[in-house]
């Protein structure tokens, strides 16, 4: 297919650049090429933008150079908000000016329409003509997107000795193995591809589409500017037919070369992606990562494959080329500057490392019982620690003969109980990395976690193997065995499943049997050994990372907070710390419960597990325990002492009221009652029990207590716009960001480096996003989250006070209050869930109205409006975290006379 | 900036300033209190009246009034305007644009020195709902009733006047209300007791409201903080936004009539509003009806669109801060209904 050449477009043909492009940043180029594809001699005219008179204009030398390298069939518009930010007061302050030079491809955007075909490695070499043509010298960091990935990692490849960093977003180095994504093939389909690439303009239409939000229509037009005709869409049907499917493809070479030339790079990597592409989905960035497993990684959530136009990457990306120039400048012997602060973490005096296997491994013997399953019906299986520890040597050795590796993820979709377990220290003895997303966020909540962990093994039960076909959730299916053999079989077809369990059992114990199982090398403490999931209160839920070492340290923590010694018997109502009772040593029972909704624990079911094992502690969670409570009345005579032997209650997950504690007190006469206060990201942070509720009495928010054991806490305080400030401080009665410092908080937040940049900010502190202060005792008052607070004229205030005021009022169950209006001029809502709850939602009448003011006027705040809503939006996981920001929004639509639809 | 005379604060007793459209609620609050903060006081109404201050009657509309109003007075608060959810936009114009030009003319020649132009925040609002906003740029184009355009043009002119020797300031004071109010008060309490008070969508719209006594404090505040307010229009509002069917519940407990105890989806009571506004319009010109029509497009945009305000920039250049609360207002209302 060969058409006339066409010179670029005079870039005065279009004296108004398209929205957020400066006029001076057009040029055009003309630059010998040197390619295959071109005869020698031949010269093209290039079409960029460049930040250049920008950069001069600063009266500074630039960092280095961005090269950024726009796919099909975008150009290089679509890098405009690097070009703007590459100058900004922002990026100064952090090491820049950067130079950005965004080229437009030739045969793409206003660059020449060559007449010819151009393979990937013509094209290569063609922004390689270009950067000579440019004198490009010093750094550069090559930016890609789309199949601009491939070519910008190819000049890399090429320009080693220049190179100081790769970005790639939404992009593929097309591993051998893996099959083309479903669109592309059909892209390439000989029917669709001239008429869908060229011929119309329909391939752009759709791309464009992938917005997520939609573009503004001003935005739409300037993507579609350089491809009005179908002779101006040449190249973007060359592009796609260039695309090598098979290794009979002219440019398979060139594309091996790349692909594997990228795992010698050795500079830093940023990876920014848009997780809902259709094309360039998640499996092209976990290839990417075993390429260039230095990466940092930010997965936008709810971002698409223009990921440039649905988030902001121009501020992630210069605050990360920042941190890069620091690290190597620290590197030369340079120190970077550390800001004194008021407040400082306790030094981690690194407590000696101890396996999360060392008290299995210590009772390789005992015959005593280690871990009971209650099941329906008063049935319950049990295995000795002996046992245990034989099934989880069994279950190491099969797994590692099925291909598992240290290192490698493993997603655990399995309800709490003796197979979750033993797969969990099984894992850890290997060294691989388990994944534990609870189905209580839902199955779209559950697949959005498993995606983003983008596990390498999957072990789940039935449904959760049939949600992972049907989802395509990735990872070799590994059954947890929970049906007959006979529906296993047909059901293992059905599933794709590899292996199931107990055949990896089986295995496992064949092998070791045979002494041809090689003994599982120690893994690194400070290697990866979990990634738990956030409950998705606050957004999208969230990856938390923990080492070995980590790990144990949770362990260790809550052994020495609640002085839990060898013959402790635990009931397990609440996951985290469920895990743990093997590696504290402890009897642990999983109650008869439905795992997805903790309110389906019942009086009963609590009561015959603690029965089970003469339990002496339970571990619960709050929605839980409000359904105990509320079946107390169903308890059989017989089991109306099976919690006398209680001597510690827990209940983790959100703050608990007294008057709950005091009923629950009730139920375990002799137990201590304790809320620890925590997070995924650290748990537990503080702690307090019923006696020390009462004695807290009311105040600003709701008091968790004293920092546990090896944990300190301190304040960001807030600022007037609600966002914290970086300057920590123990004063009482500050409020502000809560910070945590702890040997057992996370590692890092998972492929969210924006995420984990935000928490770390203040050296030696994990930033928790909630908000509240410290007393004069040095306990910790919880006054909601930094996304809630309210930022009215009258300054900063908090809801939680202000929740509890209103809940004072008798017919009110549940309330929060939450913020309306712009920052900095809201006014303050109140939202009633009441008992029995309301039919409809709305205003609430005169009489509830009036109390509900004037109880929460006491703390302060005013309401601007009361409202009644029939149920409460929550989390899923533990059915207590009232989701604010959804209300917040709901309330604004109502109070703004919008159809309010659901929050 | 030119400097402000000691007198910007504190009015020597020789101050004299002019009121126009005394005869309303809120023209009055502010004559009265000019008075009893020791302006001297010269009101301009079309009625006669006996007040304890030298008055003028007549039309603002007409040139002769106006210079004899205005002449020899160091300050003006221009009120008088046509308030009305319907009508002919003839008699907007001549009443709100003619006359705000004939006042401003006539204020430029007799050497006035300081002009509050007193709007509404309705010449910035376009229909769709205000959210804590700022106070926004009047529009006569895009603003939404007759009234609501013609003071938008009227505060234009007034603004563009504004210079260092002749100070102009618009207050837009939102919703005013109080005991002896007949534009929403009374209104609210006759179709109350009538039976034919509908809320729209339950009343849910977040809107904010002026005690009267609150907004004439701020007028006056902008008289006396003209050095701060000059060329700006503020709006000024009790900053306490609530749910327009809590208000309208609270007036007519204050009343002692019954609530609305029915609701009309907005979408419903808008569409209709324009229905009835042209019919009424057109009885009216055959004297068919007199009283205002009972919904009206505009009305209807009002009761189901939120309305509220950021008060921050308001608040500091005034200086001021509403003394009475909607709470306290509501019992003042009352015992005015010796409930």
């Amino acid at each position: 297919m060969v058409t006339a050449a066409l010179p670029p477009q005079d870039p005065s043909r279009h004296p108004d650049p398209w929205p957020g492009v400066c006029a001076s940043w057009r040029r055009t180029l003309s630059v010998p090429s040197t390619s295959a594809a071109d005869a020698p001699g031949t010269r093209r005219e290039w079409h960029f933008l460049d930040n250049r008179d920008d950069v001069d204009a600063t009266g500074l030398a630039p960092a280095g150079t961005l090269l950024c390298v726009h796919g099909n069939p975008t150009w290089s518009y679509l890098w405009r908000s690097l070009l703007a930010a590459a100058t900004s007061q922002e990026t100064l302050a952090d090491g820049g000016p950067w130079r950005v030079i965004a080229v437009d491809q030739l045969d793409m955007g206003f660059s020449e329409r060559t007449g010819t075909f151009r393979r990937l490695a013509d094209r290569i070499n063609d922004l390689s003509d270009l950067t000579a043509a440019l004198k490009l010298d010093g750094p550069v960091v090559t930016v890609g997107h789309d199949w601009g990935g491939i070519i910008s990692l190819g000049w890399a490849v090429r320009h080693r000795e220049q190179l100081a960093a790769v970005v790639l977003t939404n992009t593929a180095v097309h591993p051998a193995g893996f099959t083309l994504p479903p669109a592309l093939k059909l892209a390439l389909h000989p029917a669709v591809h001239p008429w869908g690439t060229k011929a119309t303009a329909a391939f752009l239409k759709v791309t464009h589409a992938l917005a997520q939000p939609a573009l503004a229509p001003s935005v739409r037009d300037a993507f579609m500017a350089p491809y009005r005709t179908a002779v101006r869409r040449a190249g973007v049907g060359n592009f796609v037919a260039d695309i090598p499917a098979t290794p009979a493809h002219p440019s398979w070479a060139a594309l091996e070369e790349v692909s594997s030339g990228i795992r010698t790079l050795g500079v830093p990597a940023f990876m920014m992606w848009g997780p809902k592409d259709p094309v360039f989905s998640d499996r092209y960035l976990r290839d990417l990562l075993t390429r260039l497993p230095q990466a940092d990684v930010h997965r936008f959530e709810g971002a698409g494959h223009l990921v440039q136009e649905d988030r902001d990457i121009a501020g992630p990306t210069f605050a990360w080329l920042a941190k890069q120039v620091d690290a190597s400048h620290r590197a030369q012997g340079g120190s970077a500057a550390q800001g004194g602060s008021a407040a400082q973490p306790k030094p981690e005096s690194a407590p000696a490392f101890r396996p999360m296997l060392a008290e299995v491994d210590a009772r390789r013997e005992d015959s005593s019982t280690a871990i009971v399953d209650m099941l329906a019906g008063g049935a319950a299986r049990s295995l000795t620690w002996a046992e245990l520890a034989r099934d989880i040597d069994d279950l190491t050795a099969g797994l590692a003969d099925l291909g598992v590796k240290p290192g490698d993820r493993v997603s655990l979709l399995v309800p709490p109980g003796i197979t979750l377990t033993t797969l969990i220290y099984a894992c850890l003895r290997l060294g691989a990395v388990i994944v534990v997303a609870d189905a209580g966020l839902g199955t779209k909540g559950l697949g959005r976690a498993i995606k983003g962990a983008g596990p390498a093994y999957l072990v789940g039960v039935g449904r959760a193997l049939a949600g992972a076909r049907i989802y395509n959730w990735p990872g070799v299916k590994i059954s947890a065995g929970d049906s007959t053999p006979a529906a296993d079989r047909a059901g293992r077809r059905l599933l794709g499943v590899a292996a199931t369990v107990p055949q990896l059992m089986d295995k496992g114990r064949v092998l070791r049997l045979a002494c041809t199982a090689a003994a599982p090398a120690v893994p690194d403490p400070d290697a990866d050994a979990a990634v738990l999931f956030t409950s998705g209160s606050t957004g999208p839920a969230k990856g938390v990372v923990y080492t070995h070492r980590r790990l144990a340290a949770m362990r260790d923590t809550l052994q020495a907070t609640y002085k839990l010694r060898a013959g402790t018997s635990l009931v397990a109502g609440f996951a985290p710390f469920a895990l743990l009772g093997p590696a504290l040593g402890a009897t642990s029972v999983t109650p008869d419960m439905d795992v997805t909704a903790p309110r389906t624990l019942t009086a009963k079911a609590l009561a015959d597990a603690a029965a089970a094992i003469n339990a002496t502690v339970v571990f619960a969670s709050p929605a839980a325990l409000v359904n105990v409570v509320a079946t107390a009345a169903e308890l059989p005579p017989a089991r109306k002492t099976a919690l006398a032997g209680v001597e510690l209650f827990l209940s983790a997950g959100a703050p608990l009221g007294e008057p709950l504690l005091a009923q629950v007190q009730e139920l375990a006469p002799h137990a201590s009652l304790h809320t620890p206060y925590g997070m995924t990201e650290a748990l537990p942070v503080t702690d307090i029990d019923l006696a020390g509720i009462r004695a807290a009495g009311t105040g600003e928010g709701v008091c968790v207590g004293l920092p546990v054991s090896g944990a300190s806490v301190a304040i960001a305080p807030v600022r007037a716009d609600g966002t914290g400030s970086l300057a920590p401080t123990t004063e009482p009665h500050v409020t502000g960001e809560i910070l945590v410092s702890a040997p057992h908080v996370l590692e890092r937040y998972d492929r969210l480096w924006i995420t984990q940049e935000h928490a770390a900010a203040i050296p030696g502190w994990h930033r928790s996003g909630d908000v509240g202060h410290l007393d004069a005792e040095g306990r910790l008052w919880v006054e909601g989250r930094m996304a809630h607070v309210l930022t009215t004229a009258n300054g900063v205030r908090t809801p939680v006070a202000g929740e509890l005021a209103a809940e004072s009022v008798p017919a009110v169950a549940r309330a929060a209050v939450v913020g309306v209006g712009p920052a900095g001029a809201q006014v303050a809502v109140a939202i009633v869930e009441t008992a029995p709850a309301a039919r409809r939602s709305g205003l609430a009448d005169t009489g509830l109205s009036r109390d509900v003011r004037a109880a929460v006027a006491l703390t302060g705040l005013v309401p601007a409006a009361v409202l009644v809503i029939d149920a409460m939006p929550t989390d899923v996981r533990h059915n207590s975290k009232i989701d604010r920001a959804a209300l917040a929004a709901w309330a604004s639509r109502m109070l703004a006379g919008a159809r309010p639809g659901r929050p | 900036m030119p400097g402000p005379t000691a007198a910007a604060g504190t009015p020597g007793p020789s101050r004299r300033v002019l009121v126009t459209g005394t005869s309303g609620l809120l023209g009055r609050a502010v004559a009265r209190l000019l008075h009893a903060r020791g302006w001297s006081v010269r009101s301009l109404q079309r009625r006669a009246v006996h007040d304890p201050w030298e008055s003028v009657q007549g039309s603002v509309a007409d040139p002769d009034v106006a210079a004899r109003a205005a002449a020899g007075v160091d300050a003006v608060i221009h009120l008088a305007a046509k308030v009305s959810f319907t009508g002919e936009w003839a008699d907007f114009v001549s009443t709100n644009i003619v006359g705000t030009r004939q006042l401003l003319a006539a204020s430029r020649h007799a050497g006035v020195r300081d002009f509050v132009f007193v709007s509404s925040p309705s010449v910035a609002h376009f229909g769709s709902s205000i959210v804590g906003a700022g106070a926004g740029s009047a529009d006569p184009e895009r603003a939404r009733g007759f009234y609501a355009r013609s003071k938008a043009a009227a505060e234009d002119l007034a603004l563009a006047e504004d210079s260092p020797e002749f100070r102009v300031a618009a207050i837009r004071p939102h919703i005013v209300w109080g005991p002896g109010d007949t534009q929403l008060v009374e209104r609210v309490v006759e179709r109350a007791r009538a039976g034919r008070l509908p809320l729209l969508d339950g009343g849910r719209a977040l809107i904010d409201t002026t005690y009267v006594d609150n907004a004439a404090e701020a007028i006056v505040r902008g008289l006396e903080r003209m050095d701060h307010a000059h060329g700006q229009a503020l709006v000024v509002t009790n900053g306490e936004p609530r749910p327009v069917g809590e208000l309208i519940a609270g007036i007519c407990r204050a009343a002692g009539v019954p609530e609305p105890a029915f609701s009309v989806p907005g979408w419903l009571a808008r569409g209709a509003g324009s229905v009835i506004e042209k019919a009424w319009l057109a009885a009216g010109t055959r004297g068919w009806v007199r009283d205002e029509p009972p919904m009206t497009r505009f009305l209807a945009e009002q009761l189901s669109t939120a309305h509220w305000f950021d008060q921050r920039h308001t608040r500091e250049v005034l200086d001021w801060a509403p003394a009475i609360s909607l709470d306290e207002g509501l019992a003042l209302l009352a015992r005015h209904y010796g409930n």
